[in-house]
């Protein structure tokens, strides 16, 4: 092993092309991983945010906030299953809105939330007519205390604050009370309209030790299967293009780890072989396979370190630099770690690549080698 | 001199009380060879050769000859074929290749004719590296690098890359190296070929004296028969049959 310290650190440039790439690899998995959190995010952070355990849709509504409705019947029914604390219901209308100053054609794509149970980081429903604000709405120039017009009925809606993170289908959400958002919803959707106590959708907290996935049996029994009870996480997957986001950036980081694997493999294997007279005589003088190529594996897994580390560092500026609500970019702590272990995966199993090599190298060869 | 197989000098007692150090090498009836298509090609003949604990035997041969075959067999770089190989009183015969990767390691040095030092350590870690590789001594192994490189005029290049050095610089620090581990037989293969025939002899010397210092038994490859009376006697080999 140090052996195979020394050369990196006296030869460094024979490694240089190979840190290079799986830098440019490593940026790549780490841009990649941020683009699909930042659009997940976006997608499902409003529906995450909820602080039940359960999210309750109407059994035909196929998990879809617009198709599903919730009575006040049903409401009840659930309130009064076994392990159910606390029931609240929830609606979405997605409409544009017209910020003073802008042009009247120049809508702000927005979703605006009715609720009864506060998510994480929002305050209790606010007055009838008053919301609060994503903050990627702020960045799209909505200021507090500005009274935003909804829809082509041009519902008025005064916003009174800003909260973080809470994104729904990739764009900026407004949270008001119920009436608020029935008055916006019957509105601008005449035919998608719901009567006084009716919710698209609820969201249930459960007691302490309560198990979600039998108390969503219990309450679906309990409405003679009228309802389609998910977890919060499976709410989340169920909006329309999460799973095949995930899905398509999934393959995409798939292919670029094994992208990693290859070239990896194809610079160890090189330098293996440029090493064979030097194998032949360590090993004559006594050196075991296993100790070269553990030499080989450190190699990798030192470069692959190198290049995470300058990987990662661009991949956090970037994060910094980008303007919130601009690009759809979350680099988290999980994000990274896993970037770097999918790369040390990859170098190690690329070094393998070289390991038949190093095995089948002849300490005979280093005699007579000069005829 | 006259060749033969066979010693023509003992290692030295000091008395009937001595224990006589056993042969250095011990070569009986070993035989070598290649499956080449449906050809058998013998590279070694039934060669029957014992070296002395302290004693220099230039092998001579053409190119082609079986000598480079014989000396990796005797270093336990190749297994024979049948035949027995003995050294020091080891019986390698039946060795596995991590036997035989220890049995190099503790009991034998080499001394390659293109020398092949590693190029990003210096002349002292070059000598280290056989401790790197083995037992770990640490810093019994480091004093004794640093002996050796006194003892051959390379202190003041210990810490040289082997592109700093001459030619024959690094062949002093291959045969140091091969030193490193006190083994019982050395084995040079052609040592001066790289070498003008000034540092040639000034090679050999340096050998002929460390080798007989140490009493440790050396086997010189070569085709040059001018170098045959650095060692204490001659075999010559041809198409993988010692010469009787």
């Amino acid at each position: 092993m140090k052996l195979a310290l020394r050369e990196l650190r006296r030869q460094p440039g024979r490694f240089v092309t190979a840190t290079v790439i799986l830098t440019l690899i490593a940026s790549l998995l780490m841009l990649l991983g941020g683009l699909l959190d930042g659009l997940l995010s976006g997608a499902t952070s409003a529906v995450l945010a909820q602080k039940g355990e359960l999210v309750v849709y109407s059994s035909t509504a196929e998990d879809s906030f617009q198709r599903s409705r919730i009575t006040t019947d049903t409401s009840a029914t659930i309130a009064a299953v076994d392990g159910v604390s606390d029931v609240g219901g929830i609606g979405v209308v997605q409409l544009g809105a017209r910020v003073p100053g802008n042009d009247d054609r120049d809508l702000l794509d927005v979703v605006l939330f009715g609720y009864e149970l506060p998510p994480e980081g929002v305050a209790a429903a606010p007055p009838t007519g008053q919301a609060y604000a994503d903050a990627t709405l702020e960045a799209q120039g909505v200021e507090k205390g500005m009274t935003l017009l909804l829809g082509q009925a041009r519902t008025p809606v005064e916003v009174i604050g800003f909260v973080d993170g809470l994104q729904y289908s990739g764009q900026g959400t407004l949270w008001a009370d119920a009436t608020t958002w029935r008055g916006a919803l019957n509105a601008n959707r005449p035919g998608a309209g719901v009567g006084d106590g009716v919710f698209q959708s609820l969201v249930v907290e459960l007691d302490p030790g309560t198990d979600p996935a039998a108390a969503a049996s219990a309450i679906d029994a309990a409405t003679d299967d009228s309802t389609s009870t998910l977890t919060v996480v499976d709410a989340a997957n169920a909006i329309g293009g999460v799973e095949q986001q995930r899905s398509t950036f999934n393959q995409i980081i798939g292919v670029t780890v094994i992208i990693a694997i290859v070239v990896v493999g194809l610079f160890f294997a090189l330098l293996t072989v440029e090493r064979t007279a030097m194998y032949g005589v360590l090993k004559a003088v006594g050196a075991r396979s296993r100790t070269l190529f553990g030499g080989v594996v450190l190699q990798a897994v030192i470069v692959t370190l190198i290049a995470s580390f300058i990987g990662g560092s661009l991949a956090l500026a970037l994060d910094l630099a980008v303007p919130p609500g601009s690009i759809p970019f979350t680099l988290t702590p999980a994000r990274l770690i896993t970037s770097v272990v999918l790369l040390l995966l990859a170098a190690v199993i690329g070094c393998a690549f070289s390991l038949r090599r190093v095995l089948r190298i002849d300490p005979a060869t280093a005699i007579g080698s000069g005829t | 001199m006259t060749p033969t197989s066979e010693p023509t000098s003992g290692s030295g007692s000091t008395g009937s009380a001595a224990v006589a150090e056993p042969p250095a090498l011990q070569l009986s009836d070993v035989r070598k060879t290649y499956r080449m298509g449906d050809e058998e090609v013998v590279a070694l003949d039934h060669a029957t050769l014992t070296l002395a604990a302290d004693e220099m035997v230039a092998l001579i041969g053409p190119s082609g000859s079986g000598k480079t075959t014989l000396c990796s067999i005797a270093g336990g770089l190749l297994s024979a074929s049948s035949g027995t190989v003995v050294v020091a009183g080891q019986d390698i015969t039946g060795y596995q290749s991590k036997q035989l990767s220890e049995f190099r390691r503790d009991t034998v040095g080499f001394v390659f004719q293109a020398v092949n030092l590693v190029p990003f350590l210096t002349a002292r870690e070059n000598l280290l590296v056989v401790d790197e590789l083995g037992r770990r001594r640490g810093k019994p192994a480091r004093e004794r690098a640093d002996q050796l490189l006194e003892e051959l005029g390379l202190a003041d290049r210990a810490k040289n890359m082997p592109n700093q050095l001459s030619g024959g610089q690094r062949q002093r620090v291959a045969i140091g190296r091969a030193l490193m581990n006190e083994p019982k037989l050395v084995l040079f293969d052609e040592p001066t070929s790289a070498l003008d025939s000034k540092l040639g002899d000034q090679v050999m010397e340096l050998i002929r004296s460390e080798m007989k210092a140490r009493g440790t038994a050396a086997v010189i490859v070569t085709h040059d028969e001018r170098i045959t009376h650095y060692a204490d006697r001659t075999v010559h080999i041809s198409d993988g049959v010692l010469d009787a």
